[in-house]
């Protein structure tokens, strides 16, 4: 399907690229949980990522791909603060997902006033001139560079988080989600994994906030860090199935084109709002049927069929 | 010696639940902690354990103040507990749960693996290895606890009433395992209530009541000692 | 100088009362079910259209309507409780964030498809009046209000504290299983739990209609302060709401007024994360370890 991108006029491969950046997104999103960490804040990850990337690249003038790892390493700083300060406080369960939300919202509100960055204006990249461009240097390609970009992440993503899970991190993330108290004492370092298991889910979310970045061409605060891209984020992963691999990747090939299907009718029909309230009742409908997400019930509807 | 435990005391907001108590553990024994319910023994093993603060007090391990560090970081240092109500990890098979303690000692899954199945196999639940622990029944899950535990390749085991709710089969059982692993060179302080287990099991047994040492000696002086009688039964009973 | 300040801390003071009750909407259901409403802002702001609705229709004042929207909130939490809600009692916290994520987005699209996304004021004779008591004015408005809000506020109590629903409720709070044991039938009880919550959300929304223009997109605001007051004050705490609500009504016009209007949520939201990491209980909740 990845592969048959290229081929596609250039609508769908904006679609699939919003899959594939929700599907990378969720990707970060799950890892966090799989140590039971409820991040109702991730766009504070993306956001910082996104900023600081185009940041450093339009206003420092260093290469794009230097900007997002130095975007990577602030999200990833970010994350592991948060999650040594939940851990050093004992901020467990609904209270640490709040947490992430105080946070979220305490960056959006600053970025909001900053004026370095452009405040509630917005941070602007500059257009780039097609016949100079040269996308694998400044990052900035057309729909398909985008499209391919992503996709890529994504793959890597999956495979590094496969990998991970596969590694004694992995059990112990699992192990911590279970019963921390338990785990701790079998001799799982808890503060250490969740700071790793946050860095890492936050880092790679900053990457994939520097690349939308330069996808959109600007940055809001409020659209970029706000509880609105923070809940978009979650939703696919928790439709798709949170604590399997493929789940977010599935639920992003749902919900993308279930939220773009909704927008669309909504205008063809002239109905504000429609859209929000098609999206709603189908989420509605698939948390309230289908417990698990849609990966696993597809998992298990395959295995009964072949015994 | 091996472990030290020095005036321990623990008080909540006005109630002294550990006081003053002072034991020790030397190296191959097998010390049972008994007293009636209420006594202070699994506040005691908490502290211990790392699980809560003492209020004052001291506990070492071969010489090394464990006071104040954090239970994992006791657990790596070889005091391992098992916990009175046990906690299996449900969602994860038997063989990821023993896993969990094997990466106490080893980073690589494999090698965990191979440990946690031959932990598996000593305790004798190698039926199960693949199953979820949310399945397993009482006796399973505290045969799981206790492998979970070997797994970290402990040197002083403390195991928290692990004979609770078990049959006479199932208990002579583990009293065989725990025998066992002495043979091999743990140490281990165990919290029972079922007598006939400790007195078969333990070297040394030292009484708490009402969160103070009450007495401290051999099996059978113990279990004639005139107090410890009076702490189960009150001042009018008399052992048999 | 002073007056301003006298009058900007009443001011905050009387929003307050009315932040109060939006909060003991959510800590009640929170304190009871162990769950997190994250569809109380919309709540609200339905109360908000019912109270705009209302008195378009009848020319009420508003704090007459705050009765009835508590009312037909009640019937919506009452049915959703026992509907879908109670399903999913014992599923995971993500689960059930999402549940309540998509009542919001029902909500709100439902909102912009009936009325649209325009501001609608509600204009009165008392919108620019205001009592003056020495040196001190207060908003004719924000008075009725916060009175309003607070007398629902003491009936509510007293419900909890002396009849026996509500001690059915605190009891399933206090203990569920021992609820359970001595007869009391939880579910009902979380449906009335659910019904008392959303209807503090909706009576709220009708007094809070001719303060802010009622427009579908408050929701969000209403919801995160809820929040801020809920954990700072303590989950579950009515006490806490109550105060709390209080506080961070005062600080935030405080905030206003002496940082800059566009920061004042960021010294609610400072708080929060402080009471997060110092006494996760909240204020008034019991103290950790």
């Amino acid at each position: 399907m990845a592969a048959a991108g290229p081929l596609l006029d250039s609508f769908w491969q904006s679609l699939l690229t919003l899959v594939f950046f929700y599907a990378f997104m969720g990707l970060t999103w799950n890892l966090m949980m799989s140590a039971g960490l409820l991040s109702l804040g991730h766009g504070l990850f993306l956001g910082l990522g996104a900023y600081a990337t185009a940041v450093f690249t339009a206003t420092g003038g260093l290469s794009p791909w230097i900007s997002i790892l130095i975007g990577a390493a602030i999200s990833a700083a970010a994350g592991s603060a948060i999650a040594w300060i939940g851990g050093r406080f004992s901020v467990r369960g609904v209270q640490f997902a709040l947490l992430t939300i105080a946070f979220a919202e305490l960056a959006r509100v600053l970025f909001d006033n900053w004026d370095f960055v452009g405040s509630t204006g917005g941070f602007f990249l500059k257009a780039i001139n097609p016949d100079t461009n040269r996308p694998l240097l400044t990052l900035r390609g057309g729909t398909l560079f985008f499209y391919l970009a992503f996709v890529l992440i994504t793959a890597a993503a999956y495979f590094l988080i496969r990998a991970l899970m596969a590694s004694r991190w992995g059990y112990r993330w699992r192990g911590i989600h279970e019963d921390e108290d338990a785990a701790r004492a079998l001799g799982v370092p808890a503060l250490r994994s969740k700071v790793l298991v946050v860095a890492i889910s936050a880092g790679l979310a900053g990457v994939g906030g520097g690349l939308f970045g330069f996808l959109q061409g600007s940055l809001f605060p409020d659209s970029i860090m706000g509880l609105r891209i923070s809940i978009e984020v979650l939703i696919a992963p928790i439709i798709g199935g949170v604590g399997s691999l493929f789940g977010p990747i599935v639920g992003a090939f749902f919900v993308v084109p279930l939220m773009e299907g909704s927008n669309v009718l909504g205008q063809r029909m002239g109905f504000y709002g429609l859209n929000t309230l098609i999206y709603g009742a189908v989420i509605l409908g698939v948390i309230a049927f289908l417990p698990d997400g849609i990966w696993p019930r597809i998992v298990r509807f395959v295995a009964a069929r072949r015994s | 010696m091996m472990l030290q435990v020095r005036d321990l005391t623990k008080a909540f907001r006005g109630l002294v639940a550990v006081r003053d108590v002072s034991f020790d553990v030397a190296e191959r024994e097998i010390v049972a902690l008994i007293g009636p319910n209420g006594a202070g023994k699994t506040t005691c093993f908490n502290l211990i354990a790392g699980a809560l603060r003492p209020t004052s007090g001291s506990v070492s391990l071969n010489g090394e103040n464990l006071t104040g560090l954090a239970p994992e970081q006791i657990a790596l240092r070889g005091l391992v507990r098992t916990f009175q109500i046990v906690r299996p990890m449900v969602g994860l098979t038997v063989l990821e749960n023993v896993m969990m303690g094997a990466f106490a000692r080893i980073s690589n899954v494999d090698e965990a693996a191979s440990v946690a199945k031959q932990a598996i196999m000593r305790i004798g639940l190698q039926s199960k290895t693949d199953s979820l622990a949310g399945d397993l029944t009482l006796p399973d899950r505290k045969m799981l606890e206790l492998a979970r535990a070997i797994a970290t390749e402990p040197r002083l085991l403390l195991l928290d009433e692990v004979m609770a709710g078990l049959r006479s089969s199932e208990s002579d059982r583990i009293v065989e395992i725990i025998q066992e692993l002495r043979g091999g060179g743990m140490t281990v302080l165990l919290i029972e209530h079922v007598m006939r287990v400790v007195m078969s099991l333990a070297d040394r047994v030292i009484v708490l009541h009402h969160g103070e040492k009450l007495a401290e000696g051999a099996p059978a002086d113990i279990g004639s000692n005139p107090k410890v009688i009076e702490s189960y039964l009150g001042k009018k009973a008399k052992l048999a | 100088m002073t007056a301003l300040y006298l009058n900007v801390i009443s001011g905050g003071i009387l929003i307050g009362v009315v932040y109060a009750l939006i909060a003991l909407g959510l800590t009640i259901i929170f304190g009871v079910m162990r769950v997190v409403n994250f569809a109380h802002g919309e709540m609200v702001v339905i109360g908000m259209y019912i109270g705009y609705g209302l008195w378009s229709a009848f020319k009420l004042p508003p704090w007459m309507l705050a009765p009835v929207a508590a009312a037909l909130l009640f019937a919506l939490g009452y049915a959703l409780q026992l509907g879908i809600v109670n399903a999913f009692i014992d599923r995971p916290q993500h689960a059930q964030f999402v549940l309540f994520i998509s009542f919001a987005l029902m909500i709100t699209g439902l909102h912009l498809a009936l009325f649209g996304p325009d501001s609608w004021p509600i204009q009165t004779v008392e919108s620019m009046q205001s009592y003056t008591i020495g040196p001190v004015r207060l908003d004719v408005l924000r008075s009725q209000a916060a009175l309003m809000a607070l007398l629902l506020i003491i009936v509510l109590m007293l419900f909890l504290k002396f009849s026996t629903l509500g001690r059915s409720i605190r009891a399933a709070a206090d203990n569920l299983i021992g609820a359970q044991v001595i007869g009391i039938r939880v579910r009902k009880v979380y449906a009335v739990t659910a019904g008392i919550g959303m209807a503090c959300a909706g009576a709220a929304g009708a007094l809070i209609a001719p303060i802010f223009d009622t427009q579908p997109f408050l929701a969000t605001d209403f919801t995160l302060i809820a929040f801020i007051i809920v954990i700072v004050g303590g989950l579950g705490s009515l006490t806490g709401a109550l105060l709390g609500g209080v506080l961070i009504g005062l600080s935030e016009a405080l905030a206003a007024l002496m940082i800059s209007p566009a920061l004042k949520t960021t010294f609610s939201y400072a708080l929060l994360v402080l009471v997060l990491l110092l006494r996760p209980n909240g204020l008034f909740g019991e103290p950790e370890r």
